[in-house]
């Protein structure tokens, strides 16, 4: 006698689940299956296509009606079961139907998860789940309105790509930093969302949503920065979440998913649960291979194959958009234990990233160009060791074979014509040519002779390799000195492919510029910011993260781990209320230490990290803000009493000083900057030692730079003398700007100045007025993003965990 | 080994520390680029530095007060220094995080 077999469900797992089950146990079971969704087993994973139209439906199908009739199947179309009674083993759908079991699989798949944020029920808001979902996707296209998605996985990403073929104008909210962020690494990541806007596809990351709004539809989306965006069409896709409902009413035992054993059995020993709805060891599945492995399981413990085991295995991600190629395999995290290798093509648009461990691959990132994904998964799931080919693995497959290149040997091997530089066509013979012909021995005088390595630099690799081959070991590559060792170019050169590439966060700089590392270091992250907050002063975030934790915490630490503060004192003047106020902190947090600086103001030392807010608030409150004295950035402006008190004073040199810090205050440089103004040659605010001094003189303001008085010594240079203060203030700010723009973090300007050269310097501020005017504009602008006083940003609650424990633990037990 | 809950995922800033306070000193509790979450004492091999303060790249901190490198995973100096600071056991549960404190427990008797 057959047995009863009902199937909840008709997805992709039962559907290969009865193919499997058809043809190793024909005629055993009587099978009836229950679809929720009015139709028959289609390939949910080609929903994207149907969605950008490059497929239809009918093509998608994977069992058609016959399919069911042939195999004497019932299938109960937009039957939801509504009840599972397992005492008399039988199940009961929403439209009556009333079937008993000997044998009850459950494959309900997953739901989308919603925001629960206000609006979410508005007509307009959808998810991206089954056949329904797309068609009204379409017909809302059909508008060619604005469409919101929001979720920057696999998912949205795919509905995103779908909308935009179908004309809509269409934004991605993702709440991390970058997409796709559980599959693919941040260089990755950034890639992708390169790749997205490219298809006029807008994306914004970190992107919180606060409320979807309409009057009785969907009108638009806000985010909890403020940020407004018009929408007739919000498609949710931020995750899914296994639907197990039916099967917890029915008492068996659910977790995230409903739990089975390595056999998909349930708790029920005559209830099964497969696909996206179960839960094995603890991991619930969304992706096909697996669910498919499951499905070949369920069909052999059905057949009577009790050893049937489902295995877990690490499945690649890939993305279904046309033309953006992507692969994820494994564990990609960093580790001691592990070594990464990382190919970076930026031309190319190619990012492949491999983990090791032991020699062996553990996991794979593979973007813009994904052939080799197969092998490397190949690699990995046969633990193969690849010591041997190690050099070049990550260049796939078709490099492995003879014996591994020598990468010298390669580059000795290419014939005279072969192209080095693509930017300026510069061939293999012309540079050697060049090198020996004209007894070049430096890259420099490469660049200036050839051209070759001058534009983009990504060739720089090999035009050194040519230049060893044919000068030997007189010629020393490190002559340009890397910024760090996660990459092999200069300050110079980052700064200037930043502005050239238009590179505007760390990740991109990283990316374009082949950075060998996966985020940096101690040395070129803070660098790197510092680059990106002066060339894009309205653009860039500044990545705190990146920063020394003086400018993270706006304090100086201290050997003890405790922080010193130091408030703004303009010009060095202050009076009984501010002294007053400084007093009051110092008593009531018992501040150990208090300090006249050399820069003409009070450092507080020995302050708590926790009570640095409640420190700031109080010094707010007397009207101080934050003296930057931890910052590369401008400290003060030293100045003496000038000829409001002093009977050789010339010109106000208190008040131009106080003008100066007002207006240059809370501004970025490579290294500090230290100013003073005197009121006469006596030059009593010692300005002839700083790294921008004025001293003022009967005809005007004679302003100086580029000294030094710390680890060097050195008096300043004479950029010229001017009429007026307004002047002085302007020539100030440009050869402030100049250095901003060309300094290399922690380039003091003496040391800057002595680079570029003086006379180059007061060509461009002081004969050049076009120039200068530019400069002092772009640092006016600047300073409207620049001017913000941390310490009351702090004391309102930015940055608050900076200040406070997560936890306190231990302590009870401690007590007892 | 006795798991306490110290707070969310969420709580630590990416590439990243927080602090938690015990009786025999700070734990600093670090989460890096990809997420990854480890706990160390707050306390450099070298002078004693704040390593919760240090910028985190990859699974490694540099220390604020004068650059020494320590490995997340391991507690030990990277590159030329020697000298290694305790780790301790971190689960992580969905967002949820614990440490754990018999671990602390046995550095005090």
């Amino acid at each position: 006698m057959t047995e009863k077999l009902v199937i909840i469900g008709n997805g992709m797992a039962p559907g290969r689940m009865l193919e499997h089950l058809l043809e190793k146990a024909p005629g055993r079971y009587q099978v009836i299956i229950f679809n929720a969704e009015p139709r028959v087993n289609y390939d949910r994973i080609m929903l994207s296509p149907v969605l950008s139209g490059e497929k239809a439906y009918e093509e998608i199908i994977i069992h058609g009606d016959g399919w069911y009739i042939k195999h004497g199947i019932t299938l109960y179309k937009g039957h939801k079961i509504v009840a599972i009674d397992r005492q008399a083993k039988t199940v009961t759908s929403d439209h009556g139907v009333t079937e008993p079991y000997d044998k009850l699989v459950i494959a309900t798949g997953s739901v989308p998860f919603i925001i629960p944020v206000p609006g979410h029920n508005l007509p307009g808001v959808l998810t991206y789940r089954d056949l329904d979902d797309v068609r009204a996707m379409m017909l809302a296209a059909q508008s060619r309105a604005k469409a919101v998605v929001i979720g920057g996985g696999l998912l949205g990403l795919e509905a995103a790509a779908g909308l935009n073929a179908q004309g809509m104008d269409v934004t991605v909210l993702h709440v991390m930093p970058t997409l796709m962020e559980r599959q693919l690494d941040p260089a990755a990541g950034y890639l992708l969302k390169r790749a997205v806007e490219e298809r006029g596809i807008k994306v914004i990351t970190k992107a919180n949503t606060q409320a979807i709004t309409g009057n009785g539809k969907v009108e638009q989306v806000e985010l909890a920065d403020g940020t407004i965006i018009p929408a007739t069409l919000v498609v949710m896709a931020v995750g899914i979440r296994p639907n197990a409902a039916i099967a917890k009413e029915a008492g068996i035992a659910v977790n995230r998913g409903i739990v089975v054993d390595a056999g998909m059995r349930s708790n029920d020993p005559d209830i099964y649960a497969l696909g996206e709805c179960a839960e094995v060891s603890g991991q619930v599945y969304g992706l096909v291979a697996p669910l498919y492995e499951m499905a070949r399981v369920t069909a052999s413990q059905l057949a009577g194959d009790e050893a049937a085991a489902f295995v877990h295995s690490d499945t690649p991600t890939k993305l279904k958009v046309t033309g953006i190629e992507l692969f994820s395999l494994g564990d990609f995290a960093d580790g001691d234990d592990r070594q990464e290798i990382v190919l970076r093509d930026a031309s190319a648009g190619v990012y492949k990233r491999l983990v090791l461990k032991d020699d062996r691959i553990i996991g794979t990132v593979l973007y813009g160009e994904t052939a080799d994904g197969a092998w490397f998964n190949d690699l990995k799931k046969k633990q193969t060791d690849i010591s041997v080919m190690r050099d070049t693995l990550i260049f796939g497959q078709s490099y492995q074979g003879g014996a591994p290149l020598d990468p010298m040997a390669a580059v000795a091997a290419l014939p005279d014509d072969a192209e080095i530089c693509g930017c300026n066509g510069v061939c293999k013979g012309k540079i050697t040519g060049a090198i020996t012909g004209k007894g070049l021995t430096s890259l420099d005088d490469v660049r200036a002779h050839t051209k070759a390595s001058a534009s983009c630099g990504s060739c720089t690799d090999l035009v050194e390799k040519l230049m060893v081959l044919t000068l030997g070991d007189t010629y020393n590559p490190a002559a340009v000195q890397p910024m760090c060792s996660c990459t092999t170019l200069g300050h110079d050169e980052v700064r200037r492919l930043i502005k050239a590439k238009g590179l505007k966060t760390i990740p991109a700089v990283m990316q374009e510029l082949e950075w060998t590392t996966s985020c940096g270091c101690a040395k070129c992250r803070p660098a790197l910011n510092y680059y990106l907050v002066c060339d894009w002063p309205d653009d860039y975030a500044d990545d705190y993260q990146s920063r020394f934790i003086n400018e993270r915490v706006h304090a100086n630490i201290q050997k003890d781990g405790t922080y010193s503060v130091v408030p703004r004192m303009w010009g060095g003047v202050t009076n009984a209320a501010e002294l007053r106020a400084i007093a009051d902190v110092v008593d009531k947090f018992e501040i150990p230490m208090v300090k006249v600086t050399g820069g003409q103001r009070i450092d507080m030392l020995g302050i708590r990290k926790e009570d640095l807010p409640a420190v700031w608030a109080d010094l707010g409150q007397a009207g101080f803000v934050s003296g930057h004295a931890y910052a590369k950035g401008l400290r003060t402006v030293k100045t003496c009493v000038g000829s409001d008190w002093c009977r050789f004073g010339t010109q106000d040199s208190t008040g131009f000083g106080v003008r100066i810090e007002k207006f240059m205050w809370g501004s970025w440089t490579p290294a500090k900057v230290k100013m003073a103004v005197s009121g006469c040659p006596r030059n009593c605010a010692e300005a002839t030692c700083k790294d921008v001094g004025v001293i003022c003189v009967d005809s005007g303001y004679e302003i100086h730079f580029a000294g030094a008085a710390g680890l060097d010594i050195k008096g300043t240079e004479v950029l010229g003398l001017v009429r007026t203060e307004d002047e002085a203030l302007e020539h100030i700010v440009a050869l402030t700007q100049m250095y901003r723009e060309q300094g290399r973090y922690l380039e003091r300007i003496y040391k800057w100045a002595k680079r570029i050269g003086i006379p180059e310097i007061k060509r461009q501020i002081m004969d050049d007025g076009d120039k200068r005017r530019a400069y002092y504009e772009r640092f006016v602008f600047s300073q409207k993003f620049a001017q913000v006083d941390p310490w009351s940003e702090r004391v309102s609650g930015k940055d608050k965990h900076e200040f406070r424990p997560m936890a306190s633990v231990g302590f009870a037990q401690a007590a007892e | 080994m006795n798991w306490v809950s110290i707070g969310s995922i969420s709580d630590i800033p990416c590439r990243g520390a927080r602090c938690v306070a015990t009786p025999e000193g700070k734990i600093a509790v670090f989460r890096t680029a990809d997420d990854q979450v480890y706990a160390i004492d707050d306390h450099c091999p070298h002078k004693g530095g704040p390593l919760s303060q240090g910028i985190v790249h990859g699974t490694a901190v540099t220390c604020p007060l004068h650059n020494w490198v320590i490995s997340l995973e391991t507690g030990k100096a990277l590159g030329a220094d020697e000298g290694a600071v305790r780790t301790i056991p971190v689960r992580v549960e969905g967002e949820r995080l614990f440490i754990a404190l018999e671990a602390l427990a046995s550095r005090a008797a």
